[in-house]
């Protein structure tokens, strides 16, 4: 069964052999593409599992501590404390290229290198526990970082995944079958074509011999 | 130069302000979206939201995964871990593979 209607000819026919080969060797590579994917992917998604499960943690005991703080203190001078931030975060995004996905790459500076610059307050109106509070919290900033660029990679490399597979298998299943049956009727149709010139031709003949020498008469 | 914002009810962020990180403190489902969609537009890399806003507007938070920058990523609030951040680690997983044969029995 021919799925489209395809002119039998022998132009049509180079034309989707040559469609064929190309089909098939894009297939080939679309799947070589999946697998290496697929597998980048696999190791960074296990990353990513690992790192947000330490986030989560780690967030959950710098609220814990925040919470602890805040019971210590008053709500103004909590809120005093916290008004104006000392440290500046300034992020630096690069791309990093994976099979065609371009990922992001953060780098991450803070306007001062002194770490205790976190501490935005005076020491003499607050708990102690805020301070630890705040240090929890700074500690598990540069995995939150990591976390970022994993998660964001992974979503992004899944979409890519999706993607090439579809292609793969519209390829695999529906293309490159496609054109080969439309091959095939066409080199069918042409040899059918062959066969009934040549019978004509032999009739033709026949009928000319018959005529220039009238052997049925003769008998 | 970027800059790394979070998003979420005043109790759960307000710690990360002294990290400098911008904090936007939101009460309700329409200044979630507002502030998400002009945050994504200024020079923001990494949005952290909480998991708890994050469920407010979850369809928005799907036109930008496909987006290089910026990265948004749900995290944990003051009042506890509802899982939604591991939900969409697996949900990554499902996209990739087709069935989540990584994390499937943990969780």
């Amino acid at each position: 069964m021919a799925a489209k209607q395809v002119n039998p000819t022998r132009m049509e026919l180079t034309r989707l052999k040559k469609k064929r080969l190309t089909a098939i060797r894009g297939h080939k590579l679309l799947k070589d593409k999946r697998d290496e994917l697929m597998r980048q992917y696999l190791d960074l998604v296990r990353e990513n599992m690992e790192v947000r499960k330490k986030v989560e943690s780690g967030i959950k005991s710098a609220n814990r501590n925040f919470v602890i703080a805040k019971a210590g203190m008053s709500e103004a001078a909590l809120n005093t404390a916290l008004m104006a931030p000392k440290q500046e975060i300034y992020l630096e995004a690069g791309e990093k290229n994976v099979m065609s996905v371009d990922i992001p790459a953060f780098e991450y500076k803070t306007r001062t290198a002194d770490e205790n610059d976190i501490y935005s307050y005076g020491f003499a109106f607050t708990s102690s526990d805020l301070d630890g509070a705040v240090k929890s919290l700074a500690d598990i900033l540069p995995d939150m970082i990591r976390l970022a660029e994993c998660e964001k990679a992974c979503q992004l490399m899944a979409a890519e995944i999706e993607k090439t597979r579809r292609r793969v298998n519209a390829l695999e299943h529906v293309i490159i079958p496609e054109t080969e049956e439309s091959i095939k009727y066409i080199t069918m149709k042409l040899d059918e074509n062959e066969r009934s010139t040549q019978i004509r031709l032999m009739k033709v003949k026949d009928m000319m011999l018959e005529e220039a020498h009238h052997y049925k008469e003769k008998e | 130069m970027y800059k790394i914002a979070v998003v979420g009810d005043y109790d759960s962020i307000y710690g990360f302000a002294t990290l400098g990180l911008s904090i936007c403190p939101v009460r309700n489902r329409e200044e979630i979206r507002e502030k998400l969609r002009s945050l994504a537009e200024e020079e923001y890399g990494i949005i952290y939201i909480t998991e708890a806003a994050a469920a407010e507007v979850g369809d928005e938070l799907e036109k930008y995964r496909e987006k290089t920058l910026p990265a948004i990523i749900q995290i944990p609030g003051v009042s506890g871990n509802t899982g939604a951040g591991v939900e969409g680690v697996k949900k990554t997983v499902e996209q990739a593979v087709g069935s989540d044969i990584l994390f499937g029995g943990v969780s």
